[in-house]
This record gives structure tokens, sequence and C-alpha cells, in this order.
């Protein structure tokens, strides 16, 4: 433990390195899987087959591998994002390595965003919707005024398991440059082995932690805005 | 168990299929360089010492590093694996009478080096395994028998010239290295990988200014890529290769000093670096003295 | 609900309207897949050297292996996760606090770390440390411990998804708590866990990847070697991400093959989701 302590410093830069890797795929992934999720549910047969498709390929995936191709081979064939360094965002400005892993955890975890909204569309009633279109809704207004509203409520569950299981994929970083917790942990133990499980449970419990407080503030959501039925 | 059956009977079948060629696999022989292997040796070694089990038992495990080509490297499909310190692993089995294919080569990564040793897992380690007192505590290192230092790998076309460059860039080495640890004071930002192959790839494709470990370990890959990379900066660290083995066998120390020593007396050490790390173009050094055996 | 409710029949105008939104979907599509096939050609990623390691028996045996070895990992794990599961989700179940309260404590906390920390953790302590486990099996332990503990969840849903009449019925003709739990709830519950534990062998089979990270064997051990020699990162990444699609997609079907023919047709079960695995909702259907 003492090695933590008297590097509390490290570790909070790791941690906060790890949530900041959550936070920004996390809001990648809720964007970029709702509309995946609006396409497997839309009109359009093309689209359709396109979000199922996606998401059947990036669910069977291991996300090491989603890692290889973005952080390695997308590097290789000069897509390394290196334009984002110069941009700055109140003073804070991210490193390439930053978003490319940032896209691959997005890539990984819309699928999973998809198919928890898409379990929560079917969780609607089906006499809303009727009753959206008996009053001349087209499909957009019936899906932004009723459906989605109401899945929203019915997805907080699902969506809770898939941005916790968010907060521990972003380990998978640590392999490809990234100083998150994991990564640190490894730094650590490497300098002090007689520390090892002390090291281990300070940043095990880090990650229990940051879980605990989403899954509780998620369950207290969930409470509030319940779907009467 | 179903699946270690099958797995066994589908790498005895590889194994007794013949070797087919293909595009550019590495040789499957034993090392490029011809040494004496020395007869009877079994007889000039005191009795109850570890050499003479070995040279009994006419067999001896050595850990070296599979991923570092010029030091260390085994393809996916190589018998042996090739580089300088397999050479060395070769002349130390020479002097006690085993053949280059009675050697059994493990994969020993950084950080497995000394439990390896301790458990007996290995009877010797060369592995770009620095001296150091903190390690001589715990195992028993012979050597050096090569010197190098900390350097640079860049882009050929890099502007890094001076260590005082890297101030801000991205500097990639392998996680939880001193190496990175070493480049991080020097105001770089650090990534970290899990091998240095992966760094290299890094610095081709151009996700970080520069690598950073031992010299020798980047001639090795800028010898494989002279088109792309090169060496910069003079090193900045002294690294000394030693020969690592238990602390249960210090009679070992003296054999590995006097073998080590008769290799670059008749040349051969010369011609084992010549074969391996001498191919990026690097001058042969004059090899270093070894330290006394306490 | 199905998606058809969702809109009316199109009418004429709708359709055309559709179909230019389809069109337009399709020039989106090609042009995506376009570039990045022409910025592979670009960058040579489709010379035949690249790809030869994949067509030559020696390299294909070591991918075989690979596969193999990936495969048994994750057998193993499962295996030892349903054990574990079953042995944590009963203790939860426990009537006696000293049971339920520790057994519920180790569920959580193996359920809110990281994979690849805990294997990186028992890595040093295990393995490399002179200790008695091989990567494989640093891979197997932290891989059962992470599943165990996700399906010792399933297993108390499924147990507690078994009407109450059922083990109220056991009671009355005389049973004891062991034998309610292991002659009417268990038998029983497992039919509703099995959609779950297919989505977790998916899941144990993808983490089993992460031994990369610590020298394990398996297929992104073989991506590691193949790509460092041949310098084909591309290629060996399309390769051994396609092989693991391939198995996976094999498993889920099987599984739901073997599903249908013991259970018939599906019910979801509601696992709480604190922790829970990188799997959406348990038991959704893949595709």
């Amino acid at each position: 433990m003492d090695a933590v302590f008297s590097n509390f410093d490290e570790y909070l830069k790791a941690f906060s390195l790890t949530i900041a890797l959550f936070v920004v795929s996390g809001i990648g992934a809720l964007v970029f899987g709702t509309i995946l999720a609006s396409f497997r549910v839309g009109p359009v047969p093309l689209l359709r087959g396109f979000a199922s498709l996606y998401v059947t390929l990036v669910r069977n995936t291991p996300l090491l591998m989603i890692f290889v191709l973005f952080a390695i081979g997308g590097v290789r064939i000069g897509w390394n994002f290196k334009f984002v360094e110069d941009i700055e965002v109140f003073g804070w400005n991210a490193s390439a390595f930053f978003v490319r892993s940032c896209i691959a955890l997005t890539v990984y975890t819309s699928a999973f965003v998809c198919e928890a909204l898409r379990s929560g569309v079917n969780s609607v009633d089906l006499g809303q919707a009727e009753a959206a279109r008996a009053i001349g809704l087209p499909f957009m207004k019936v899906m932004t005024l009723v459906v989605l509203p109401q899945a929203f409520r019915a997805v907080i569950g699902p969506m809770t398991s898939v941005i916790v299981a968010l907060i521990k994929n972003t380990s998978v970083a640590a392999a490809f440059g990234m100083a998150e917790a994991t990564a640190t942990m490894r730094i650590f133990t490497n300098n002090n082995a007689d520390e090892r499980l002390g090291i281990f449970l300070m940043f095990a419990i880090g990650y229990v932690v940051i879980v605990e407080v989403v899954a509780f503030s998620s369950y207290a959501l969930e409470r509030k805005m319940k779907v009467a039925r | 168990m179903r699946f270690t059956t099958t797995k066994a009977f589908v790498l005895c079948a590889g194994l007794g299929l013949a070797l087919t060629a293909c595009g550019e696999a590495g040789n499957s022989g034993g090392g490029d360089v011809d040494v004496d292997v020395a007869k009877d040796a079994a007889s000039s070694f005191a009795d109850g010492s570890r050499m003479k089990e070995l040279a009994e038992d006419g067999k001896i495990t050595i850990g070296v590093k599979f991923d570092q080509p010029g030091i260390g490297f085994k393809g996916a499909t190589d018998d042996q694996p090739q580089g300088f310190d397999p050479e060395v692993g070769r002349i130390l089995a020479a002097s006690l009478g085993i053949e280059s294919d009675k050697i059994v080569w493990k994969e020993t990564i950084s950080d497995n080096r000394e439990p390896f040793l301790q458990a007996g897992e290995v009877d010797i380690v060369i592995a770009s395994y620095s001296i150091t007192d903190e390690r001589r505590k715990v195992v028993g290192q012979a050597g050096p028998y090569y010197v190098t230092g900390q350097q640079l790998l860049v882009a050929k076309d890099s502007s890094i010239s001076t260590l005082a460059d890297v101030k801000g860039k991205e500097v990639c080495s392998v996680t939880g290295s001193t190496s990175l640890d070493n480049i991080k004071k020097e105001g770089a930002v650090p990534r970290g990988f899990d091998t240095y192959s992966e760094c290299v790839d890094q610095v081709v494709d151009g996700a970080v200014d520069a690598m950073t470990t031992d010299g020798a370990i980047l001639m090795g890959y800028a010898a494989e890529q002279p088109d792309a990379l090169k060496v910069a900066v003079d090193p900045f660290s002294e690294e000394r290769y030693g020969v690592g083995y238990s602390k249960d066998h210090p009679e070992m120390c003296q054999w590995i000093v006097d073998a080590l020593k008769k290799s670059q007396d008749d040349g051969v050490w010369a011609k084992a670096f010549e074969a391996t790390l001498g191919k990026s173009g690097v001058e042969t050094p004059t090899p270093p003295s070894a330290d006394a055996c306490s | 609900m199905s998606a058809g409710v969702l809109f009316d029949a199109p009418g004429p105008r709708t359709k055309v309207r559709h179909r230019i939104y389809g069109v337009l979907a399709l020039v989106a599509l090609v042009a995506l897949v376009g570039v990045v096939a022409k910025r592979l050609y670009d960058y040579g990623q489709f010379e035949y050297s690249l790809w030869e390691y994949f067509v030559t028996p020696d390299y294909l045996r070591v991918i075989f292996s690979a596969l193999l070895d990936t495969l048994a990992m994750a057998v193993f794990a499962i295996v030892l996760a349903v054990v574990f599961g079953v042995l944590f989700g009963i203790g939860k179940l426990s009537d006696h606090v000293w049971v339920r309260w520790p057994c519920w404590l180790v569920v959580e906390f193996f359920r809110a770390v990281p994979v690849l920390l805990m294997m990186i953790f028992f890595f040093f302590w295990f393995s490399i440390g002179g200790g008695p486990l091989t990567p494989f099996w640093v891979v197997v332990v932290s891989l059962t411990l992470y599943n165990g503990s996700v399906l010792a969840e399933v297993v108390r849903a499924g147990i507690n998804a078994v009407p109450r009449g059922q083990a109220e019925a056991a009671y009355a003709i005389g049973m004891r708590k062991t034998q309610v739990m292991t002659h009417v709830q268990l038998p029983q519950g497992v039919k509703m866990m099995l959609p779950a534990l297919i989505s977790q062998m998916v899941v144990a089979l993808k983490d089993t990847s992460l031994g990369y990270y610590i020298t394990a064997p398996g297929l992104t051990y073989a991506y590691k070697i193949i790509s460092t020699e041949g310098r084909n990162h591309i290629p060996t990444a399309i390769v051994v991400t396609a092989l693991y699609i391939a198995v996976n997609l094999l498993l889920t079907w099987l599984a739901t093959v073997v599903q249908k023919k013991l259970v018939g047709e599906k019910k979801i079960l509601d696992v709480p989701a604190a922790g829970a695995a990188g799997d959406a909702s348990s038991g959704a259907k893949v595709g």
C-alpha cells in the first residue's frame, strides 16, 4: 500500500484518465448506438441490414482486436488522428492516442448500446405507437415523442450493464500506450513486487468505487422513472 | 480432456510433416556460427558441480528473448531462436559438450527472468539482461559479455538528434521498464506497450516520435528496416549484459566467464556479433572484460 | 414490439422517399467500403506477400493450435465458472447471514474489477513469481472468477424465477431445504439460465483474447508472433478477428440449438445490472 500512498498523485492521474476514457467513449457510444438502433427499427431495409450486420460482427469480436485494428491497423494506413492534437477544447487538448482509444471503445460499445435500446423499444406497449400513429404522427415523431422517451426508461437497466462494462473495458487501453489505471498498476507492481497484493487491492477498489457509483445512481434513476404498466 | 489430446495429435502431425518452403520464414537450423563443441566436457568439471550435471545430461535449458531481432528472435515457425544472445548460449553450451540442437530454448520476458532462475525453470538466462546490484542480490550474473546503453530509435527523417529534443515528444517503450521511467524524467510523454516490436511499428507508422531502450536492441530493429529507421542520440546510460544463473550454483560463474573469455580470444565472439547485431553495420566492438567472480 | 407497428404501410410518396433513403444509404455504405478498400490498397495491404502466411501450412498450423488454445481456455473457464456460479448463487440465497454476506461480497467484487487487472495481478503473483500457474491458467482462473460471479447472479435470478408454489409444495411433502434446492428449484432454474449462460460463453471466449497482455497462448498470441515476423498487422488482425467471429457465431448457434431441444422457447431473465458482463442484456438475440 505504501507504494500507492507515496505516489498518490500518480494513482489519481491514472484514474482520471480511466474516467476520461469512460466519459468520452460513453458519450460517443450513446450517440452512435442510438443512431444504429434507429436504423435497426427504421423503414429502410438496407440500413436495417447494415445495423444488424454491424451489431453481429462487433458483438462477436474481442475488444482487444478492435483496439488492434484502430490503434495499430488504422495508424498503419495513415489514419492516426494526429490532427486532434491541434484542437483545444476549454484549454483541454486530447492526444491522438486518447482519441484512438476512444474510437475503439466507442465502436465496440455502440453495438451493445444499440441492443439495449432495441430491447427497450421492444418493451414499449404496442398501443402507444399505434395511438401515436392514429393521430397522424410520422415515423420520426412517433419515435422521438412517444416511443423513445418510454424506451429510455425501460432501457436504464440494460444500459447500466453496458455502461459498467465500458468502465471496465477502458482497461484494455493499457496495452495500447495509455497510462490509465491498469497500466499504472502494472508499473507499480513492477517496481514494488513485494507489495503486489496491496497495490492490486488499491486499484481494484478504485474500479469498484467507480462501478458502484454508476450502478447505484442508475438504480436511483430507474426507481424515479419507472413506467407505470 | 479432449482438447489437449487433439492438440497433442495436431502438433505431432505438424512436427511429422516436412517443413514446407515459404516466402521468407527464418532458417530452421541451429545458429549461423560454427562453434566447436567440446569433446568429453564432463570430465573437465569438478564432481558435484552443476556444469558436470548438465554435461552428463547432454541438455541445457536457456532463457532468451523471442521478440527482439538481432538480440533474440524466434519466428512463429522457427525451431530455434536467432540473435546474439542465442549465439552466446550456443557458445556456452558447446563448452559443456552440448550440441545446439540439444538446447531447450525458453522464452523469457523482462518480468520473469529472476523468477525463472530461482525456480529452476531455466539453467541460464541470456536475454538482454543488464547487470545491476539489485538483481545480483537475488540471482547470479556473470559477465558482461556485451556493453550497450539506452538510446533512441527514430524515423529516418526525424529531427530528434539530442536527448533534449524529446521534451514533450511521445516516446514508446515497454510498460514498467526502466527505459520508460528514464525518458519520462527527460520530459517526454511515455507511451507504454507490451513489446518492443509494437513500439517499432508505432515509430514506423508515425504514431510516436521515438522509442527507447538499449542500443543493442534498437540496432537490431534499425538493421531490419534501414530505409525507415535510424538509431539516434549517444548512449545516455550504461547497460552491461550478463548471463544470469541461479544463486544455488555459484560455481557456474567461473565457467561462464572462462567460456566467454575463450570465445573472445578465438574470434567466435566476434563472428557471433557480425552474424547478428553486426548486420546493422555497426563496428564490432572490443569485447568487454568480465567482472571477477566473487 | 415489432418494427412494423412504428410506421404505416407506406403510401406511394413515402415509398419513393424510402427508396431515396435506401439509395442514399447504399451510396454512403459503398463509399465507406470503397474509401477503406482504396486506403488499404494505397498502403499496400493487399500485397500477396503479406497474406502468403495464411496459405502456408506451417503458419496455418500455428493459427490452428492457437485456436485450440483459445477454445481450451474458454471451455475450462466456462465449466469452472458454472460450478463457481452455482455455489455462490445458492450461497447468496442462503438463510445464514455468515454464508450470504461473504458470497455477496465476493460476487460484487469480482464483477466490478476489470478482467485484465485481475489477469495482471495473478500473473505477477502466481505465475512469474515462481508460482504454480502458467499464463494459460492465469487466464482461466481470472475468467472463472469474473464469469462465475456474473453467473452467480444469473443462478440466483433463475432460482428466484421458479414459482414459489413449487418450493412450498416440496416443503409440504416433507423435503429438507437442501433437497428442495437440488430436486426442485435448481433443475427448473437451470432452464431459465441457459440463454444467459450462452451469452456468457461468448463473453468468456472473447475475454481469452486479453491473455495477449500476459504472454498467454491463444489467437491473440498467434496474431502477435505472426505480425511481428511478417509486419503484416492488418491482414493478421483481419484473419484472427474473422476466426473469433466465426467461432462465436458457431458457438451461439450450437448453444441455441441445444437449448431449443432442452427447453423450447427462450425466457429472458432479468439480471440486475451492477457489474454485469460486456453483454447488453442476457439472452438477447445475436444479430
